[in-house]
């Protein structure tokens, strides 16, 4: 770790950045409507559950495109506790991030033997048949398999009147908090060992195993966890929308939401997949109302200005920027010393 | 066993169109390295050109000529595709190919709705309607065209890729890029090349399935598309033979399934999934799939 000055300000600008992101955050309830309020909310969960696959595909390599079974695990969880069971929100959590995490856990032993493109279609196998699943065998009052909460949704506690009086606001902050919570875990969880073994495993799995990393546990683990975020992601989309439902297209665009995020944002980096959920999600919703007349268009315009970002920044936001950060600095100093020439 | 044999002609029916979408994705990934999300999509939209060629009142083309016209489309349109939209982002992580996919699976989509109009599509199918009852078994015409269709097109792939000079370079780019540019082959045409080709065996899928399903509509290559998915996994993403053989297996084990399994109704596909992890568990790269071997 470097010192001085220069880590210092570091240092500061980083406590700032974060001090301003967190407000902003905080403020955003308070200044739009509910329609924009859930919306970011929806961005929050999409976040959730984008750091998940980045811990998964971006840390460790492994891509997975099913994601959203795991995201509609923990929404019918929370789902079906909340509404047949009258559980409150926050108890199903816990309950739909151990399940999730125990399916990953189950579907990440074969990803020890299958790699690469194999394992990214296990995983597509997983998205289309949890809709199925789910269509045989729940069913919830109404007697489909769509679990509607509108009747047990949860109210603001009075001691929260003050900030989140509308129940939008307070779902909002419900989410955030959860969001902020498993933003700093993943935080620590990738500066850490494990976090180097992801990346040692990535790169090459057999010089990682002759440094005496357990690969099975290590890949295992990835698995279960990014499983877990995004169960828990599920569950916070259940308090969002107000319904739990799966179908077979919306799984697979979900799973496919998921990793659009991380690449978006930047992979294996800490912020991106934060930042790609909140561009994927405004961005979903500004092509959507771009046409008026050609509703059918706004898919085509949501996708052209996704390859068009893959262009411009191919290690995404967060890795463009980094990229810029890096570049003006090194001007900076080539221009006040001469003899430290970049390398 | 009647009713074994007639599910068994069912299952190769779907099969062997599962197997003519997969034979698409491997050629793709044989030459690029890469599985190409929009193929699905790709094909959804040469079908809407063959069924505009058809249906169109002043044109009205027999169903024949209209799928040649529009592999033909295909073909060129694969190749600009690969030209404009993939090859700024070749060398760039698979991942990011990926994405580039994707975008392109959304685009084509919704540019096809909105050329082609919401409402779902007939095709009427290339094949005679006609049936055959072979030693109790009712064999239809579509069913003997499909598998006719794809031998000739197993057949023909073969020979270009095994007999001809074109076919040497398309072989090499893909095992190794670097390599096959230094000794002179085209690398960027090869690719191209591959894409068109693969655009337009995708359109001669697209006009198989649809005749088989309710009609042509924007989802329609959706649900085909993971089954082939599932075909490609299951023989070996690099293998052509392996592509075929995964999809008759998807099909006729799906068709098994439906028939004499009761608790698998609605969920069948649970069969090529739990296939392909079975196999993948002791074959890591499909049945016909080549082994990479890796220095440390």
């Amino acid at each position: 770790m470097k010192s001085g000055p220069g880590a210092r300000r570091a240092l500061l600008i980083r406590g700032a950045t974060t001090i301003a992101v967190v407000g902003v955050l905080c403020w955003l309830p308070q200044q739009y409507g509910p329609t924009e309020t859930t919306l970011y909310a929806e961005a929050l969960f999409i976040a959730v559950a984008a750091m998940g696959l980045n811990l998964l595909t971006g840390y460790n390599g492994q891509v997975s495109i099913g994601h959203g079974a795991f995201f509609g695990l923990g929404a019918y969880a929370t789902g079906i506790l909340m509404l047949d069971h009258g559980w409150p929100f926050l108890a199903t959590l816990p309950v739909a991030a151990v399940l999730a995490a125990v399916v990953g856990a189950a579907v990440g032993f074969p990803a020890l033997r299958v790699k690469g493109l194999y394992l990214a279609l296990i995983t597509l196998g997983l998205a289309a048949l949890f809709p199925a699943l789910v269509n045989k065998f729940v069913k919830s009052t109404g007697g489909t398999s769509l679990v509607q909460l509108y009747r047990v949704r949860p109210k603001p506690p009075e001691w929260a009147s003050s900030f989140a009086a509308a129940e939008d606001q307070w779902r909002y902050y419900v989410t955030l908090v959860v969001a902020g919570v498993l933003f700093a875990l993943m935080v620590n969880l990738v500066r850490g060992r494990f976090g180097r073994a992801l990346v040692a495993v990535r790169e090459h799995e057999a010089a990682a195993e002759t440094l005496g990393i357990n690969l099975a546990r290590v890949k295992v683990s990835a698995f279960a966890i990014s499983a877990l975020y995004a169960g828990v992601a599920g569950s916070l989309a259940a308090l969002v929308r107000l319904q739990a439902n799966a179908g077979q297209i919306e799984v697979f665009q979900q799973s496919i939401i998921f990793l659009v995020a991380v690449v978006i944002g930047g992979t294996a980096t800490t912020l991106g997949p934060v930042v790609g959920a909140f561009v994927v999600v405004l961005l979903q919703d500004h092509t959507a109302d771009l046409i008026k007349d050609e509703p059918t268009l706004s898919p085509a315009l949501f996708g052209i200005t996704l390859i068009l970002l893959m262009y411009v920044l191919p290690d995404g936001l967060v890795g463009g920027c980094r990229r810029l950060f890096r570049r003006i600095r090194g001007r900076m100093h080539a221009g006040s010393a001469t003899d430290s020439a970049p390398t | 066993m009647q009713l074994f044999l007639s599910q068994l002609m069912n299952g190769l029916g779907n099969g062997v169109i599962y197997a003519s979408l997969a034979l698409a994705i491997v050629l793709i990934y044989r030459t690029t390295g890469l599985l190409n999300f929009a193929q699905g999509e790709m094909a959804l939209f040469s079908t809407y050109v063959t069924w505009k060629l058809v249906d169109d009142s002043e044109m009205g083309l027999p169903v024949a000529a209209a799928i040649g016209i529009s592999m033909v489309i295909a073909f060129v349109g694969g190749a600009l595709i690969e030209r404009v939209v993939i090859r700024p982002v070749e060398r760039s992580s698979p991942l990011v190919i990926v994405i580039v996919t994707i975008g392109m699976f959304l685009a084509i989509n919704s540019i096809a709705q909105a050329i082609f109009g919401t409402d779902t599509k007939q095709l009427p199918s290339v094949f005679s309607d006609a049936a055959w009852v072979v030693g109790g078994v009712r064999v239809t015409a579509q069913t003997v065209g499909l598998v006719g269709v794809l031998a000739a097109e197993c057949l023909l792939l073969w020979l270009l890729l095994q007999k001809t000079r074109v076919g040497l370079g398309l072989r090499a780019v893909a095992s190794n890029p670097d390599s096959s540019r230094l000794v002179g082959i085209g690398t960027g045409n090869m690719l191209m090349l591959g894409w068109a080709i693969s655009a337009a065996l995708g359109a001669l899928a697209g006009a198989m399935i649809v005749p088989m399903t309710p009609g042509l509509s924007a989802g329609s290559m959706q649900a085909v598309l993971i089954y082939a998915f599932a075909a490609a996994a299951l023989g070996g993403f690099d293998s052509p033979l392996g592509a075929v053989v995964g999809g008759i297996i998807v099909g006729v084990a799906q068709a098994l399934a439906i028939q004499y399994v009761d608790p698998l109704n609605d969920i069948e596909l649970v069969v090529p999934f739990a296939l392909i992890g079975g196999v993948l568990l002791f074959r890591p790269t499909g049945l016909f799939g080549r082994r990479v071997v890796e220095r440390v």
